[in-house]
């Protein structure tokens, strides 16, 4: 009796502890967020939706994510496949490689403001090339599409290190003969990476997008250090409704949102990109 | 041909020195004492590297002690992690039972879901119980981010051990307990290690429930994003510095284990 309920007592802690710490503060999220002073309802939807920055707040966001995920996955496809012709060094690249996967996205974004701050190294580096003679204050409020594109590029070089973790780790259980066999048969490069390679490494592209976008969604500390509030997204929105504002219902209703949205892109992924089971190793 | 390896090789190198390089920028600046910071054109490297901004970063009142929480509940959200991750990680390696297959989905859900944004809400019960502003309190929050990790990986890595060794040990009259203790601890110890290094560098890193969680006991993550808009950017580096400095070396030091672990944490 006692050898059959032990695994019941192995799991008990994690499960009483993501119980306490994950699905009840996810059920008051959601509680919070549909409750007003008049009873249940969209209250705080309608003043989140009513606020200034509501509408940049979702486009930010949407353009952040929709273009930071789709290069870090371009770009950590390359690199996965750059490493396989490396022999020697292999290991030292690929850990040169993989260091911004443990930096917050606050570092990363001071990082970049070190290299993008009016008198920062981008701007020395223009001038040493004769292109401009001045600091440059590329970000404040008066050039947003600058900040985008700051943002962006932060966190393209912090998290694109985990996408090729998952790759790479991917690429190893695809075996090398499917594409020596196409490489017998004539296929070139190009044929063998679309054909053979992308296809048996769907499900690792599909959980780095999926941990991706997730995450994508839900940064915040890389906005905040390279824009201040010139560059909302939702969850800095939450962040200033709970922290100044001091409105808790209306950052729960932006973290429904957020969560909706996580929600919604992880089922994409997993539709988009289903291996079939007789596929599955 | 050697044109192409030629090639080839500077690719890797450009990639190299694209993450390499703005780590370099941002030591150069914390690191390059006063005359770096009102610099025009910035040196790429400083005439002399000194330790006075880092000094005076660490000598602004709170800095210091935001340090120390960071690391406290780094500490405390690693202990816990393991110690909440490595039974179950076990149950699922070991045993077939009933539940199985719905706990290790529930596990794999909260990564669907930003965690961190579920800290919005257990502020008010934080209050009540006390926890609320304490490195105990986050340090719990951050354990739910990165218990589900630390229950995947160590199912993984007990899945890697005989369950032969287990069985002679038995023989020999060791208890299960025991068994599970002396024989398979040791072997599991250096995937163990590493996955405390992941329970440790993500609650180190992350920014927002920590954020919301705290007000005068914040951590160092924390207490940045708190002052960013008031700061001087000297100031705002060497911040960025002490963030970035124990992170690499743990990175450095799970290296071998990162791919083992993604590529089963993963599937």
């Amino acid at each position: 009796m006692r050898g059959r309920n032990l695994p019941y007592l192995l799991i008990a802690p994690a499960v009483i502890f993501l119980a306490v710490l994950f699905f009840i503060p996810l059920v008051q999220t959601i509680a919070l967020a549909f409750e007003t002073r008049s009873g249940p309802g969209l209250g705080n939807f309608v003043r989140m939706a009513d606020d200034l920055n509501f509408h940049d707040a979702v486009v930010n966001t949407f353009r952040f994510v929709g273009l930071a995920v789709p290069l870090q996955l371009a770009a950590a496809l390359g690199m996965a496949m750059m490493l396989r012709h490396l022999g020697k060094g292999r290991d030292l690249v690929l850990w040169i490689w993989t260091i911004p996967l443990g930096l917050s996205d606050l570092a990363a974004g001071l990082i970049w403001l070190a290299i993008l701050n009016d008198k920062g190294y981008l701007a020395s580096l223009l001038f040493h090339l004769g292109i401009v003679s001045e600091p440059q204050s590329w970000l404040t409020y008066e050039s947003p599409f600058a900040l985008f594109v700051a943002v962006v590029i932060a966190e393209f070089w912090r998290a694109t290190a985990i996408v090729i973790v998952i790759l790479v780790a991917g690429l190893q259980l695809v075996p090398k003969e499917y594409a020596e066999a196409a490489s017998v048969f004539g296929a070139s490069p190009w044929r063998i990476f679309t054909r053979i390679t992308l296809p048996l490494m769907k499900p690792s592209i599909q959980s780095a997008l999926i941990l991706r976008t997730v995450l994508a969604f839900e940064a915040f500390a890389v906005v905040i250090a390279i824009g201040g509030r010139n560059f909302p997204v939702l969850v800095s929105e939450a962040y200033n409704w709970q922290n100044f504002n001091q409105e808790p219902s209306v950052a729960a209703a932006y973290a429904v949102v957020v969560m909706g949205l996580s929600l919604a892109a992880t089922a994409l992924w997993l539709r988009l990109l289903r291996t079939p089971a007789e596929q599955r190793g | 041909m050697s044109g192409k390896r030629a090639l080839y090789l500077a690719g890797i190198a450009v990639v190299c020195a694209w993450v390499l390089v703005p780590l370099w920028f941002i030591a150069a600046n914390a690191l390059g004492g006063q005359a770096v910071i009102s610099a025009w054109p910035k040196p790429f490297i400083p005439d002399a590297f000194s330790l006075v901004t880092l000094g005076e970063f660490l000598a602004i009142e709170g800095v210091f002690r935001a340090m120390l929480i960071g690391i406290e509940v780094a500490v405390l959200c690693t202990i816990f992690s393991v110690l909440l991750g490595l039974p179950a990680g076990y149950a699922l390696a070991r045993y077939t039972f009933r539940g199985a297959n719905a706990f290790r989905l529930m596990v794999l859900l909260t990564r669907a879901f930003p965690v961190g944004i579920l800290a919005l809400p257990l502020t008010v019960g934080f209050i009540r119980l006390g926890l609320y502003d304490t490195p105990l309190g986050i340090a719990l929050m951050h354990t739910a981010l990165a218990l589900p990790f630390a229950v995947l990986v160590s199912a993984s890595l007990f899945q890697a051990i005989p369950r032969e060794l287990e069985e002679a040990a038995w023989v020999f009259g060791c208890s299960p307990f025991q068994a599970a203790i002396r024989v398979v601890m040791p072997l599991a110890l250096p995937g163990v290690s590493a996955v405390a290094i992941f329970a440790f560098v993500i609650s180190w890193n992350e920014v927002f429930a920590a954020s919301v969680l705290s007000a005068r006991n914040r951590t160092l993550t924390a207490y940045l994003l708190a002052m960013l808009s008031e700061s001087p950017l000297t100031y705002q580096f060497a911040g960025g510095l002490l963030l970035i400095v124990p992170s690499v070396l743990f990175i450095f030091l799970v290296r071998k284990h990162l791919f083992a672990m993604w590529g089963i944490a993963s599937r």
